[in-house]
């Protein structure tokens, strides 16, 4: 048999990832894992089969679901749902605005950030894992493993607890709760190294493919169905295309690119030095939009 | 070669640091093009960067209020991958001394220190500061990086000096791995690319040397494993953690280190599968032979290591970095959080304080944010912790406050004190359900806080009465009465209010178990305190009952002339007055305190009554 010791980054940021997870399940009383179903999102639940096996994932598997998301997302969570026997559950704001209607710092606020502070507040959960990183944006990289947030789920950048060594202080005062980050320490391309390593499957639309898209605003912005109002003039066009990360369609910009297999995704992410947040539309209003976001509770 | 390389920056506020962290990831490649965009369009008021040039500084300040301020609060972490293969994490940490516990949260998981010194201002205080936490979270080795050799034209003989001094300090402080690189983090000189402006510096360039360091071997240690979790699926019952030192094989004996317990090992479970053994920093589950009660917060070990440093104790020494800005208030309970062990704990003493930049302790009685101190602590129940040199993981832990939560100090064990060990506590036959039953009456502790002047003597006194009418056995424990015998030795600072209420809640204790209805009569302003105290007790056993009397009400009855005193200034602690009293939140009954005796009587020996 073979010899489990880390050499090598991926197996310590693997160790360590594994590690929190079981922090969360043996901490809290009622933790939740939250499923984005993107990229970072698949390796998070990969690590979380690690972790317990060969017992479950002992927490359920929530979805904020805005009804805007692609497709292909939906059908690739419920396929992994199925496939890996998750209590996966689904909720969607009881206000429903579309990001043509209320501009996209009003519609995520709604459908995204209220909409997951009620999922958690009627789930009861105490703990909420997520699979945000801190090379993702800049407030991000002072972000903690273990952030508290204070009743309401505020987020008080200034209030965050000094985290010592692998101990994190899991203990919450009432009306507190804790979102939990076991990827904090990965990068972007950590993440398609270790999907390539571990043959992990992730959406289709991370790898190009004829898709139906517009040029809006600078952006090249997918068709995904009869919802999406298209101006006068544009008539979509099918290029090949991919996407760098995944979220509400009408918010996501498709980058061109001839990359089919995740071996050919990494040889292009080395050549094309661009943050991956720079294809993310709701984040770019204003220098800090990311971190006034978070205090009021976005993941 | 150690696959990531831990690196804590620090230095004094405005010796550049974030210039030169930034500069190093963006001459590695380590920075997206729309971040350095942002770099080259943004300035912050004061800025003297040409326009369309790249302020590296940006690229490392995250939050808006450092954007605000032009400082950076808290530990930011930063990645940068090295042509070896090799993965350095940059935990970037605050250079004012305010925010010296930060430092010491990003230097406990560091390997090397990135200690920055300023040409121009020469070695400062805050630079000493920042070696001495690294000496003393264990970092192996330093990294004196000299920058703005650009504003001193270079000067060699300066260099040497600067290095002399921070060689001459580590050495005095145990860090004998010192290497010293001139750089100018503005100018990009010797950073990433050698500089023709140092013909006479030798040595390689900061990611020159970042790339070769390489840690001196350490013996593995012992096997210690702390369980995190416990893996239940059919057939199977497996103890899951991450081994912090030595390695753990099929077959291995081992023990649970609190009780004793001991095992041989069946399986071995790493991220991969099954293997034979795993070594330090492998997260595994592992199955025992036979059946074993093992959960969260115990520590599997080698029999050997159970004998010597790891023996149960309930007394500690141990190093703290004070961490909130409440300070410690001896006496008072806190939380003990080692790993996934959570035990509540008390400092008995405080030993001292360290003066890091003499290295010499000086008396205390408490320690402030940003102290760093030696105390004894005194554990509810034996636990086993290393010493800290022994292993970071098993010898560290965290303080954290009863009621609100937050960490408040980070702990290094120095060494566990036996003395607890000889006592085992005695059952005897007689006990507190054997003297309920003689007396006819169900034991209890009826506790009555409230500001000075409230009520709470007055109520105990006419409740007693009622009781002992009714032919029940009872005692008052009032305030005034403990302090001129039991307590006479304390005064009223914070520490000494927290250990007037732990004693009179261990008296109670032991009043309730001699079979009594005991009346507490305590001012006990401290929440914290008052959760104390109620641990003690099983559910049932104790009422917190709060005496709400409106504060001008108490001032106006004064019957001890207290309040006349604090206004005229010679009572500095009086609780109203120059401390605050915390009204409990979740009392278990209030008690109008300007509404009638009787009524307040009738309700309390209602609860007390079968």
């Amino acid at each position: 048999m073979p010899v489990a010791a880390p050499d090598a980054v991926l197996d310590v940021l693997e160790a360590e990832a594994i590690h929190v997870l079981r922090e969360a399940a043996g901490a809290f009383r009622r933790p939740v894992l939250l499923y984005s179903i993107g990229k970072d999102s698949s390796v998070l639940l990969h690590l979380a089969t690690k972790a317990f096996a060969p017992g479950r994932v002992p927490f359920p598997v929530l979805h904020i679901d805005t009804t805007w998301k692609f497709r292909e997302m939906i059908a690739f969570r419920d396929a992994t749902a199925g496939r890996l026997g998750l209590d996966l559950r689904v909720h969607t704001s009881p206000e429903r605005v579309t990001p043509f209607t209320h501009g996209t710092h009003e519609y995520t606020r709604i459908m995204k950030t209220v909409a997951l502070r009620q999922a958690l507040d009627a789930g009861g959960f105490d703990a909420a894992v997520g699979g945000a990183r801190r090379d993702e944006e800049r407030s991000r990289a002072k972000e903690r493993i273990f952030s508290v947030r204070e009743p309401g789920h505020r987020w008080e950048p200034r209030g965050q607890r000094p985290e010592f060594w692998r101990s994190a202080n899991t203990q919450l005062a009432e009306g507190q709760s804790m979102r939990v980050f076991p990827l904090s320490n990965w990068t972007e391309l950590d993440i398609w190294h270790y999907i390539r390593r571990e043959e992990i499957p992730v959406v289709p639309l991370y790898f190009a493919a004829p898709r139906p898209v517009v040029h809006r605003d600078g952006a090249l912005i997918m068709v995904d169905d009869g919802r999406f109002p298209l101006r006068d003039g544009e008539i979509p066009e099918r290029r090949e295309v991919r996407f760098r990360t995944l979220g509400c369609y009408p918010l996501s910009a498709a980058i061109e690119s001839t990359a089919t297999t995740v071996a050919e995704l990494i040889d292009e992410m080395r050549r094309d030095r661009r943050s991956e947040r720079a294809g993310r539309l709701i984040d770019g209003e204003g220098g800090s939009s990311m971190e006034s976001k978070k205090s009021e509770g976005y993941f | 070669m150690t696959p990531t390389l831990r690196v804590v920056a620090c230095g004094s506020v405005d010796d550049g640091k974030s210039t030169l962290i930034g500069r190093l990831l963006a001459e590695t490649g380590s920075v997206a093009e729309d971040h350095l965009d942002y770099a080259r369009r943004t300035r912050r008021g004061g800025s003297t960067i040409p326009a369309g040039e790249v302020d590296y500084s940006l690229l490392t300040d995250g939050l808006e209020a450092e954007h605000e301020q032009g400082i950076t609060i808290d530990v930011a972490h930063r990645y940068l991958d090295l042509p070896s293969g090799r993965r350095v994490i940059i935990a970037d940490a605050p250079g004012h001394e305010q925010y010296t516990r930060n430092m010491a949260v990003a230097a406990s998981t560091s390997d090397v220190a990135l200690l920055l010194v300023d040409a121009t201002r020469g070695v400062r205080e805050q630079t000493c500061r920042h070696l001495a936490v690294c000496a003393l979270m264990r970092v192996r080795a330093v990294l004196v990086v000299i920058n703005k050799l650009d504003a001193v034209g270079y000067d060699q003989v300066l260099f040497d000096k600067l290095a002399g001094e921070v060689r001459a300090n580590a050495a005095g402080l145990g860090i004998a791995d010192v290497e010293a690189i001139p750089v100018s983090a503005l100018g990009g000189d010797n950073v990433v690319r050698p500089s023709a402006q140092l013909p006479w510096y030798q040595g390689p360039t900061l990611l020159g040397a970042l790339s070769a360091w390489q840690p001196v071997p350490v013996a593995g240690g012992d096997f210690r494993l702390p369980v995190q979790y416990v893996v239940r699926a059919e057939e199977f019952r497996g103890f899951a953690g991450t081994v912090v030192g030595g390695a753990v094989r099929r077959g291995d004996r081992v023990v649970v280190a609190a009780s004793g317990a001991s095992s041989t090992v069946d399986r071995v479970l790493g991220p991969a599968g099954e293997v034979e053994v795993a070594g330090p920093g492998t997260p595994v589950t592992v199955t025992l032979a036979g059946d074993v009660d093992v959960r969260r917060g115990d520590l599997l070990t080698t029999p050997e290591s159970r004998r010597d440093g790891l023996s149960p104790a309930t007394a500690f020494s141990a190093t703290l970095v004070w961490t909130a800005e409440e300070p410690l208030r001896h006496g008072r309970s806190y939380l003990l959080l080692a790993g996934p062990l959570t035990v509540p704990v008390v400092v008995t003493s405080v030993r001292g304080r360290l003066d890091v930049l003499s290295g010499k302790q000086f008396a205390a009685r408490t320690l402030e944010i940003n102290d760093i101190g030696t105390v004894e602590l005194s554990t509810d129940t034996a636990t086993s912790l290393d010493a800290y040199e022994t292993c970071r993981d098993t010898g560290s832990f965290l303080l954290a406050d009863r009621v609100t939560k937050q960490t408040v100090a980070a702990g290094m064990v120095r060494y566990a004190l036996r003395r607890g060990r000889n006592i085992v506590p005695q059952a005897y036959a007689v006990d507190r359900a054997a003297r309920q039953r003689l007396k006819g009456q169900r034991a209890r502790v009826v506790w009555l806080t409230g500001m000075p002047g409230a009520g709470k003597s007055t109520i105990a006194d006419a409740l007693e009465r009622r009781l002992h009418a009714l032919g029940l056995h009872t005692y008052v424990l009032d305030g005034d009465n403990v302090r001129s015998g039991l307590n006479k030795d304390l005064g009223f600072t914070p520490e000494d209010r927290a250990e007037n209420v732990r004693r009179v809640a261990e008296t109670a204790k032991l009043l309730l178990d001699a079979g009594l209805i005991v009346i507490v009569a305590l001012v006990s302003p401290f929440r914290a305190d008052r959760a104390v105290a109620k641990a003690l007790f099983a559910d049932g056993d104790f009422d917190e009952v709060f005496i709400d009397t409106p504060a001008w009400v108490c001032a106006e009855r004064d019957p001890k002339g207290l309040y006349a005193k604090a206004k005229a200034g010679t009572l500095p602690n009086m609780t109203g007055v120059g401390q605050s009293y915390e009204p409990p939140e979740h009392p278990d009954v209030v008690v109008d305190g300007t509404s009638s005796i009787d009524d307040a009587v009738a309700v309390l020996a209602a609860r007390v009554t079968p």
